[in-house]
């Protein structure tokens, strides 16, 4: 789509572009370039030599246990906390897409949680799940299991699936909702004239046509888990125990922190940038079909 | 309905609904109720669901002392830095989004759609990807410890862009054909029609990115060292501490709903552009 009518001129423009390019390049294109230019570096000890390795730093990026694990913890973090968050999201929205007194209200007292940092929910669960003092910890405890997320790393994993799924629940149900408010009421009445009950509309109609929602909302509660879980990551666990939660995202940071090799911590951010591109571009041929729906 | 209505019917949703909001309310109470309570109390697991007394002294200690121990810094301090970041972002970011925006919609130029797509690009580089080289430059720059650090890198971005240009695209060209024959000029165009047009737009952007700059997390870790730069956010984990017993919790958790409530206010107050930003910024 483009303006029938437009001005002419380039000063004007390029002097409304400035600001915005100027950031992107020095913030964006720069660093990115560095880091992918890094990745086929070698630098001595000293940091004082570099040279041109090649494929190096990735071969021995692929070679780390440390890097297979973290991205074993990535993938059962991000599965795990899209499939909670979709289903009970799902959930909560069919059951508020009904005509019920209150619809709106219980909407506003369900999406707040999308405001809180996730570092905050994280720091909320921590202090639930404590092990010496939470409250919830003390209840679990008195079914007999030894629960303790700072030294067993599947209690940990659970704690920051937990946190993470409390706070992206909002999001998921709000999209979850426009996806039902479109679909169109007659067919729900066709079907229902047809004799199918509830249970069967929800699954031969409502469901299928919120496949492209669903499929959206896969993806971007994917995204979410790989970049912004790091706040919850670092709040309650630290990556720990013995690297349980140590996400790919947080392996980065932690490598780089702790003054590694910055080859191969440049290596590690080009393949979360290829993992970006891919996910993006799923997300956009998302939208294509929706747009030929 | 389609159909009629059995009690069944009508209570399953309003159970299900409850428990949930129950459940999504729980841990934020949870914390309330601890930062109303003396330390003793919480270390001994004898936390209940009701409020206690301390409610006032804890809140009064965080803002304007800080714990004890671990980080001293005034709790209120660092609401100002976040709000200033949170401000700071939101607005940079409507700036300079609208004005290469309308660059982009209204002016025909040589590489107008390498300028979009330089921008546009941007969607796929979140600063996690780029950290340490971003650091760095930033440093170069001698800009740590500073508020331009912490939050110019952060307002560079496609979504602003391609929001504003898909509303630019909306806007019937017949407006921009009777400015030109008032002889008007690109100024006085943006300023008398585009940007009144604009306004939801902006406050549905600004409404997102106040929460965006507000929460961020691993950026000012990386930039702030010093204690009076840090944001609530950054903050509050400083303050607890793995030695349980060194962990002031009843004033980690009263920074924890001071640090949650002023964008959850925002949200729960502008709920309608609040949804607007969210749905459009997805597109």
């Amino acid at each position: 789509m483009e303006k029938r009518a437009v001005y002419s001129g380039y000063l004007i423009p390029a002097a409304l572009l400035l600001p915005q390019l100027l950031i992107t390049i020095v913030f964006f294109y720069v660093p990115a370039g560095q880091a992918v230019w890094q990745s086929f570096q070698l630098e001595d000890a000293f940091g004082t030599t570099t040279q041109f390795v090649g494929f190096e730093n990735y071969q021995l990026l692929f070679k780390q246990p440390e890097y297979f694990k973290a991205m074993g913890v990535t993938l059962v973090f991000s599965t795990t906390v899209a499939f909670l968050s979709l289903s009970i999201a799902l959930l909560l929205a069919v059951m508020a897409n009904k005509q019920i007194r209150g619809a709106a209200a219980y909407k506003t007292l369900l999406i707040w949680p999308y405001a809180v940092a996730p570092a905050i929910a994280g720091v909320l669960w921590l202090f639930l799940f404590q092990p010496s003092l939470g409250m919830l910890a003390q209840l679990i405890k008195g079914w007999g299991i030894d629960w303790n997320p700072l030294l067993n790393g599947n209690h940990a994993l659970v704690l920051v699936v937990l946190a993470a799924t409390w706070k992206q629940i909002s999001y998921t149900f709000l999209f979850f909702l426009a996806g039902l408010q479109s679909i169109p009421h007659s067919l729900i009445e066709a079907a229902s004239i047809d004799g199918a009950k509830p249970v069967r509309r929800f699954w031969t109609i409502v469901f299928p046509l919120l496949s492209p929602t669903t499929f959206f909302l896969l993806v971007v509660n994917i995204t979410y888990v790989f970049f912004d879980t790091f706040g919850i990551i670092d709040a309650v666990t630290g990556g720990g125990p013995s690297a349980a939660t140590t996400t790919m995202v947080f392996k980065v940071f932690h490598d780089g922190k702790s003054g590694g090799d910055l080859g191969l911590s440049a290596a590690q951010s080009v393949m979360l940038m290829i993992i970006v591109i891919g996910l993006t571009a799923v997300q956009f041929r998302y939208i294509e079909r929706k747009v030929n729906y | 309905m389609v159909e009629r209505k059995t009690i069944w019917s009508t209570i399953l949703p309003h159970a299900v609904l409850i428990l949930g909001v129950l459940i999504v309310f729980f841990p934020v109470y949870v914390a309330f109720v601890a930062s109303t309570w003396d330390p003793a109390t919480i270390t001994n697991g004898q936390l209940g669901l009701l409020p206690g007394p301390y409610m006032i002294e804890n809140y009064q200690r965080i803002l304007f002392t800080g714990t004890s121990s671990s980080t001293r810094e005034p709790v209120f301090n660092m609401m100002f830095n976040s709000l200033l970041m949170a401000v700071f972002i939101a607005v940079g970011k409507i700036f300079i989004c609208i004005l290469s925006a309308f660059a982009i919609v209204y002016y025909r130029f040589p590489f107008r759609m390498a300028a979009f797509w330089i921008i546009f690009v941007t969607l796929m580089l979140p600063v996690e990807v780029r950290i340490y080289p971003t650091y760095k430059i930033v440093a170069d720059l001698h800009l740590l410890d500073t508020y331009a650090g912490l939050t110019v890198p952060l307002i560079a971005s496609a979504t602003g862009t391609l929001l504003f240009r898909q509303f630019f695209m909306t806007i019937p060209d017949e407006l921009l054909e009777a400015s030109k024959i008032d002889a008007a000029g690109p100024f006085r165009f943006f300023k008398d029609t585009v940007l009144p047009l604009s306004m939801t737009t902006v406050a549905a952007l600004f409404v997102i990115q106040f929460i965006y700059g507000w929460n961020q997390y691993l950026w000012p870790l990386l930039i702030t060292t010093k204690d009076s730069m840090a944001t609530i956010v950054v903050g509050i984990k400083k303050m607890i501490v793995t030695q349980d017993a060194l962990t002031e919790w009843q004033l980690a958790m009263a920074t924890a709903v001071l640090a949650l409530l002023p964008p959850v206010i925002v949200v729960v107050a502008m709920q309608r552009l609040f949804v607007k930003g969210l749905v459009e910024t997805e597109k």
